[in-house]
């Protein structure tokens, strides 16, 4: 586990739309709340027209620059398969990635132009990568709210932090009671249902691993 | 809209520089604020209107908004506005002028330059404004920065007599950061002083201002260099020192913590007896700016010798990985080592536009007529329709261009293109911003051009904000709304010539593109549906393609929806042995907005709409 003097790098990518700055944002402010600095980057307008989106964050004592340099990410969260294996070299040696394994492929896929990689986590394990991928999608259809892929994925890194897992949880569930208390329950069993998923999938239990 | 009414004055907050802007223009005690949207500076005055006691609004371009503040500060008010870096080009000539008058209540312009290219046409420099309009730039790192030197920029305003621009740039617009902030101190407002040898710029009176300007240079030369907005960070490993700014401060500590630093802050006028003072501390200085090598020439002018843009970028971001490499080829260090290994070859992913979106059919008719068509577009979410599968614009220059550029397309044609129609693509914000003078300048000539005036309700690219299009304000209340038919027809195009049309209509849409095109004088095409991510926009029943049915002919996928997957490709021959690219294809019915566009397009009909019964069942796993 880390001290406060050393900087936790994460990651988060993905396609405009798709909640990554959602995912920063609670992290960030879950190390707040544990008296950590922290910074957050959001990259905005041209990205939000179905673009790849990062944003990055980073905690420790001091934070300088916003921006995690290449090779230098300890976590990486890709939303989609493809953006996490364009990102995936960001990650610093034995880096971890939390991958959904749901595809986006953008229009210029589709009218035949370039090729989606036939298997993104695999060329990503290959390259060394420790990854743990789930179709995110599917498991929160299952609890009842597609939705939550944000909270799942969160919950899927949360073995990887510097502080414990229960301390994320509790700030992401405190945030849906005092917004949205209808579904705070439900994200109690996303964020859990995430730890399982990406646990099972980086040991090869998985049952649910494209 | 949720108005923050007293702001609790106690731990920091995790705030953007923009957020962090508007909090500080608020504390200032500034009375009256306006922007037109750009990114990425949007969000401070979608901040700044949340907040009590200050009249915010949403200008119909940055000349104005400079203007109306302009106008507030003579009044006696702290006033704000906030801009991207080429709206300064738009508001600079207000700007140039008003540097002599000077003024009243203090007067702050919030720039944020695009470093990095992410929503922009260029990545124009705004600190040469500073050197240009005789005024001070201040330069904050992050967003505690952005906040303090807002309030310091309002200070320096009234102190100096001069309007000040704090500049930001993507990497303190968009980047949060914990913030300290503080309570609202709102001035006397000390009222209008008339007096026309100062507020009335005709020539003899800017001559004498012109003095008054000289004499503030000097004041704020001799300012700048005892300014705790510049600050030396001493540092044990002095082979190398930085002078630096903005982000690139940031950058700079992250990647040689031992090393000095100049810190600057208030970076125009430029400091410079401190920095040759700073010089003789290291053995070699280093300026580390984005993007221009200004600081770098001013000290160079001044006799100090200095590497800068020799061995760093000349654009972009000079992050840690630019600077270490850069950095380590200076000391004579090993750089391989620190390269870390290259990104795995993925396809790239162009922004594109929505799924639904208004723009989509139009694009998709235009595709239709690009060999015997220039098209001019502008400057919004439309200008997507350079890329595939649409290819259907030839031009793209600035907020408005699009007009008088058809209009120069059609005068200066050469032989060969002389039976070639003209068109011209515009948004309905970027038509009120700059592109009705542009329409005027072409009936007033009598050019002959068809322009598409896409009225999606809504300055889309930078989020939805309203316009004095939509008839609702900044706060969304009520507001008088244009009417673009009656604008066009008193901007001298004939009653006939303006046609209105949904855009889904594709058929009408299609056919009045190539009947106007065909026509004698100038026409105006108004396509009236809502943007898909605002308010107004309503979803109807989604799409679904029935498998047996799809033929792979690939006519929807050239409407370029990104709902539309293609779930198998194969390669057929025709008759006369030419190949054919097939694809079926799906859609992705929790996306689709059910349009009823790429229905229009199949002539199988195996697009059709989902039993509703169908909406809320599981999708089945990939």
């Amino acid at each position: 586990m880390n001290n406060k003097k050393s900087i936790t790098n994460i990651l988060v990518c993905g396609v405009g739309g798709q909640g990554v700055m959602t995912a920063t944002e609670i992290l960030a402010q879950t190390a707040i709340s544990l008296g950590y600095d922290a910074k957050k980057t959001e990259v905005a307008g041209m990205a939000q027209r179905g673009g790849v989106v990062t944003s990055h964050v980073r905690f420790g004592e001091k934070v300088l620059s916003p921006a995690i340099p290449a090779g230098e990410a300890d976590i990486l969260i890709g939303f989609e398969p493809a953006e996490a294996m364009r990102w995936s070299t960001h990650l610093r040696p034995n880096g971890v990635a939390a991958v959904n394994t749901y595809r986006l492929a953008p229009p210029i896929v589709a009218i035949g132009l370039f090729e989606y990689p036939d298997d993104p986590v695999g060329m990503m394990r290959q390259s060394g990568v420790n990854v743990a991928a789930f179709e995110a999608g599917a498991i929160a259809r299952e609890l009842g709210d597609v939705r939550m892929v944000n909270t799942i994925m969160l919950g899927a890194i949360a073995d990887h932090l510097p502080f414990e897992p229960e301390v994320l949880r509790e700030i992401i569930v405190k945030g849906f009671r005092e917004r949205k208390p209808e579904v705070a329950e439900a994200n109690e069993k996303a964020f859990d249902a995430g730890r399982k998923a990406a646990a099972e999938s980086a040991s090869g239990t998985a049952t649910t691993v494209a | 809209m949720n108005v923050l009414t007293k702001a609790e004055n106690t731990a920091a907050e995790l705030l953007s520089g923009n957020e962090a802007v508007a909090r500080a223009v608020w504390e200032a005690g500034a009375t009256v604020g306006a922007a037109y949207p750009g990114t990425p500076s949007t969000e401070i005055l979608e901040n700044l209107c949340r907040y009590p006691d200050i009249h915010t609004h949403w200008s119909v371009n940055e000349k104005t908004s400079l203007e109306v503040v302009i106008g507030a500060s003579v009044a006696g008010a702290r006033a704000f506005c906030t801009m991207k870096h080429v709206g300064v080009n738009v508001a600079s000539d207000a700007l140039m002028s008003q540097t002599l008058a000077g003024v009243g209540g203090g007067l702050v312009i919030a720039v944020a330059d695009d470093v990095g290219f992410s929503s922009s046409q260029n990545e124009q420099d705004t600190r040469f404004w500073g050197r240009f309009a005789h005024i001070p730039i201040l330069e904050p790192s992050d967003s505690q920065e952005a906040h303090d030197m807002i309030k310091a920029a309002f200070d320096l305003s009234e102190e100096f007599n001069t309007p000040v621009i704090v500049r930001m740039t993507t990497r303190i617009c968009h980047v949060k950061g914990l913030v300290q902030t503080g309570e609202r101190v709102v001035p006397d407002n000390k009222g209008f002083e008339r007096n026309p040898s100062r507020w009335v710029m005709v020539p003899a009176n800017a001559k004498n201002q012109q003095q008054v300007q000289f004499a503030r240079d000097e004041k704020l030369a001799a300012y700048v260099e005892t300014s705790p907005l510049n600050r030396t960070e001493e540092g044990s490993d002095k082979r190398l020192g930085f002078v630096t700014s903005g982000p690139a401060y940031m950058h700079v500590k992250e990647s040689f913590p031992d090393m000095p630093v100049f810190k600057l802050g208030l970076s125009c006028p430029l400091p410079v007896e401190s920095i040759r003072t700073f010089a003789k501390t290291v053995d070699t200085l280093v300026v580390v700016e984005e993007t221009e090598p200004l600081v770098e020439n001013e000290l160079k002018a001044a006799g100090i010798t200095v590497q800068g843009k020799n061995i760093l970028p000349r654009c972009g971001e000079l992050m840690p990985s630019v600077l270490r490499p850069a950095i380590a080829g200076l000391l004579g260090d090993d750089v391989a080592a620190e390269e870390p290994a290259p990104p795995m070859a993925v396809f790239p992913r162009p922004p594109t536009m929505c799924v639904g979106c208004p723009h989509l059919p139009v694009y998709y008719c235009l595709h239709r007529v690009t060999r015997t068509t220039n098209i001019c577009g502008d400057i919004g979410c439309y200008t997507l329709g350079a890329g595939h599968p649409w290819n259907a614009l030839d031009t793209t220059t600035c907020m408005g261009a699009s007009m008088g550029m058809a209009l120069g397309m059609d005068l200066g044609r050469a032989e060969a293109d002389k039976d070639k129609g003209i068109v011209a693509v515009i948004g309905d914000s970027t038509f009120l911003h700059m592109g009705m003078q542009g329409l005027l300048e072409m009936t007033y000539n009598k050019g002959n051009i068809t322009v598409l005036l896409l009225d999606n309700s809504a300055t889309g690219m930078t989020g939805g904000q309203d316009h004095a299009g939509t008839g609702k304000d900044i706060h969304g209340a009520p507001a008088p709304q244009v009417d673009f038919v009656k604008l066009v027809e008193a901007l001298g195009i004939n009653p006939e010539r303006i046609k209105t049309v949904s855009p889904y209509e594709m058929p009408t849409l299609f056919k009045y593109i190539r009947e106007e095109i065909r026509q004698p004088e100038p026409s105006v095409i108004i396509t009236n549906d809502p943007c898909v991510l605002i308010d107004d926009f309503s979803r109807q029943t989604p799409f679904k393609v029935i498998d047996e049915e799809c033929t792979g002919c690939t006519n929807c996928l050239n409407v370029g929806c990104p709902a539309i997957h293609v779930t198998r490709r194969a390669t057929e021959f025709r008759a006369d042995g030419k190949e054919i690219a097939k694809a079926w294809v799906t859609i992705d019915t929790v996306a689709c907005t059910g349009c009823n566009l790429c229905p229009q397009t199949c002539s199988p009909d195996a697009i059709v709409p989902v039993d509703p019964a169908d909406l809320f069942k599981p999708a089945p796993a990939e």
